[in-house]
């Protein structure tokens, strides 16, 4: 639950929310925290709500690494798991 | 330097290492708190403990929101659950976390509650707008970075209008933990744990930015250095913490600059101002009783706090006995302290929480240090 994920914003709606790209996996967020968001923006995103902004950059590496920690797949698993 | 090659980049990992075998002065100890249980879970994970010299400890401290959750509120929330049609949303963490009688919410859905994991906020809203005959309970733990979520659930139920809604609030304040763990050997020098600085922590800091931390720096005289989570991260903070007790400075630095600021996040420090107060004492497993740690949603939106709209008894909570949890929070004791440790005590059969949770001291040495805790147990018994 600790752990933020980066990733990639792929479409954005009215209501504050986006759907974004997670590690292969589609998922609607929340980025009514964040002021300005735009399509192809990487967010840092946390119990489904979007944090800050990140570089594409550093979503890259945090992400290759989470990955070889084997920390992506638990937190992709937590979000699928849970209801919705 | 067993883990080296678990590094996406190696090269950097034994710079970092050689720097800091390098700069730590073998004449001296140097005792940093990691606060947060991410920064625990990477530590034994990556085996950062290896790769810097022995002399260098780390105080696991008490930044597991699940960890510090007292069982009394455990059990509270357990009796939320069992309130005739209604439905208690819970991040998957709590689930199995033993209250009272090692009774936990999975135990309480095994005997009929309709408890759902929940990975957001987002999923308890819609979960409450397709059950509108049924009572909808969010159990919002966690520290400064999960609290924007429930207070936007909070705003979100109230514009939509959304009545079967309301949150359990248990949200907590890490920079007040903190000060009571210094203040702590004033208290009871029993309590004393020395420490040299802090690993602070780093996604907290997404949201309040730096600057709640600098009262550390400033009455505390500790160094304090923002930590991103990542094991370079923690290695190139600890190297940052090794210069500063060295040059003898005292400084808040942010070693995660690429996403943390001063300031923080505003809008969500603004939306959160306007959700919730602070309560004026609240109980931390461990920990006690603190003033102004923790917060309780504000009478505006009284509708949707489920301490004000349900009764719930006045419980006394039983721990169980012998679990050294609470000390192990505090950093006063590690996991091999506790007799129960991998004999009766494992993440298949938790006694605490310190073992239920991932982010958990214990359940880090069990996954990673098993056998040496075990030894060094077996080793201290003997003696």
């Amino acid at each position: 639950m600790c752990l933020a994920i980066p990733a990639l914003v792929t479409d954005l709606s009215d209501d504050g929310m986006a759907v974004v790209s997670l590690g292969g996996v589609t998922k609607t967020i929340s980025v009514a925290l964040l002021d300005e968001v735009s399509a192809g923006d990487y967010v840092l995103v946390h119990v489904g709500y979007a944090l800050h902004k990140v570089s594409e950059e550093e979503a890259q590496r945090t992400l290759a690494l989470m990955a070889e920690g084997g920390l992506l797949d638990s937190e992709l698993a937590e979000i699928g798991e849970a209801a919705s | 330097m067993k883990y080296v090659d678990e590094f996406r980049d190696r090269a950097l990992a034994e710079k970092l290492s050689a720097a800091i075998h390098a700069e730590a002065d073998p004449a001296r100890d140097y005792n940093f708190m990691e606060f947060c249980g991410g920064h625990t879970h990477a530590i034994f994970r990556y085996g950062v403990q290896d790769l810097v010299p022995a002399n260098v400890h780390f105080i696991h401290g008490p930044g597991c929101p699940v960890c510090i959750l007292p069982i009394r509120r455990l059990d509270d929330a357990i009796e939320l659950a069992e309130m005739p049609g209604a439905i208690l949303c819970s991040y998957g963490d709590m689930l199995r976390v033993p209250g009272s009688k090692r009774r936990s919410l999975m135990s309480a859905k095994a005997d009929g509650a309709d408890v759902r994991m929940v990975y957001s906020t987002l999923d308890a809203l819609a979960i409450a707008r397709a059950n509108p005959d049924r009572q909808v309970v969010f159990l919002g733990i966690g520290f400064e970075t999960t609290t924007p979520p429930s207070a936007l659930a909070i705003r979100q139920a109230a514009d939509e209008g959304l009545e079967n809604f309301s949150v359990f609030c248990n949200h907590v304040l890490t920079p007040a933990a903190i000060r009571h763990i210094l203040d702590a050997p004033e208290i009871d020098p029993e309590q004393a744990v020395r420490l040299d600085g802090f690993l602070g922590p780093s996604h907290v800091s997404t949201v309040i930015g730096s600057k709640p931390y600098e009262f550390l720096a400033e009455k505390y005289a500790k160094p304090v250095v923002i930590a991103g989570f990542e094991p370079l991260d923690v290695m190139q903070s600890v190297l940052m913490l090794i210069r500063q007790v060295n040059d003898g400075r005292v400084a808040v630095e942010n070693q995660y600059t690429r996403v943390v600021t001063r300031e923080g996040n505003a809008k969500a420090q603004e939306l959160v101002d306007d959700v919730f107060e602070l309560r004026p004492t609240f109980e931390w497993r461990g920990l006690g009783w603190m003033a102004d740690s923790a917060l309780a949603i504000r009478d505006k939106y009284a509708r949707f706090d489920a301490e004000k709209r349900f009764p719930i008894s006045e419980k006394t909570a039983r721990e169980v006995k012998s679990c050294e949890c609470p000390a192990i929070l505090r950093g006063v004791k590690k996991p091999k302290d506790c007799k129960l440790f991998g004999k009766v005590c494992t993440p298949e059969n938790p006694m605490g929480s310190c073992m239920v949770s991932s982010e958990g001291a214990c359940a880090a040495y069990w996954t990673y240090r098993r056998a040496e805790t075990l030894a060094e147990m077996a080793l201290e018994a003997a003696e």
